[in-house]
């Protein structure tokens, strides 16, 4: 049996988003079995109307390239300027953007599951899913996968 | 893993990527090779020296070798 990896995802600020999808195009290259669980703000990764615009954070996150007082990231705009500024940090590498780096995944085959209580909490129905997305499914399903897997990460 | 002299049936520049993409592109590319070919990848990114032979060898491919000329790395993996 191939080597499995299972990932729950359960950020939705763009810095989080990479990680689990970074990994997971990894690890399906090394021929591994993937599969990611989107649950709670981790679902804005798989949300049509929001995985293109995820934003970066400047409140209470002290690793920003520019350290910035809370008091200062509190004001409009901030949180614009941190994305961009990041965003811009992530095109000089060349790296890809959220929805290129889904449709690497679902390429390579990576499974990709909405939480469905995620859904009923949030009121988001399934046609605002991306298209890559699997059915939504419950945590007994995931956990029932995840139990074979020799990798599990929570992010 | 010095000098080798090795010929590739293929080559896939990644220049300029940098992690995963240098191991993407590579998976992909090698998908079109038979089995027992030689792919070469010509790749600037420094972690792929320890990604590209961490790929091969998970993937079930050979690891050749690596030469280096100047900021490129030309690695070389026998599909498995």
């Amino acid at each position: 049996m191939a080597t499995r990896m299972a990932i729950i995802a359960s950020k939705g600020s763009l810095d989080m988003a990479y990680p689990p999808l970074i990994l997971a195009s990894t690890a399906a290259a090394l021929e591994m079995e993937v599969g990611i669980f989107f649950t709670f703000y981790g679902l804005d990764i798989v949300n049509k109307k929001k995985y293109a615009n995820l934003k970066v954070s400047p409140i209470a996150n002290p690793a920003m390239p520019v350290p910035m007082p809370n008091m200062i990231g509190m004001l409009p705009g901030m949180t614009a300027m941190a994305t961009k500024m990041m965003k811009g940090m992530i095109k000089k590498t060349d790296t890809p953007t959220i929805p290129e780096f889904i449709k690497t995944c679902h390429e390579l085959g990576v499974k990709m599951w909405p939480c469905q209580l995620t859904l009923d909490i949030m009121n988001i129905s399934a046609e605002d899913l991306i298209d890559e997305a699997e059915k939504s499914c419950g945590a007994a399903m995931f956990l029932d996968y995840a139990a074979e897997a020799d990798i599990t990460l929570f992010i | 893993m010095g000098d080798i002299d090795l010929k590739a049936d293929e080559v896939l520049d990644v220049k300029g990527l940098c992690c995963p993409m240098p191991v993407v592109k590579a998976k992909k590319a090698i998908e079109a090779l038979e089995s027992g070919k030689v792919l070469e990848i010509i790749g600037t990114d420094p972690g792929s020296k320890g990604d590209m032979p961490a790929w091969a060898n998970r993937a079930g491919h050979e690891f050749l070798g690596l030469t280096e000329t100047g900021d490129e790395f030309h690695f070389f993996v026998k599909k498995g």
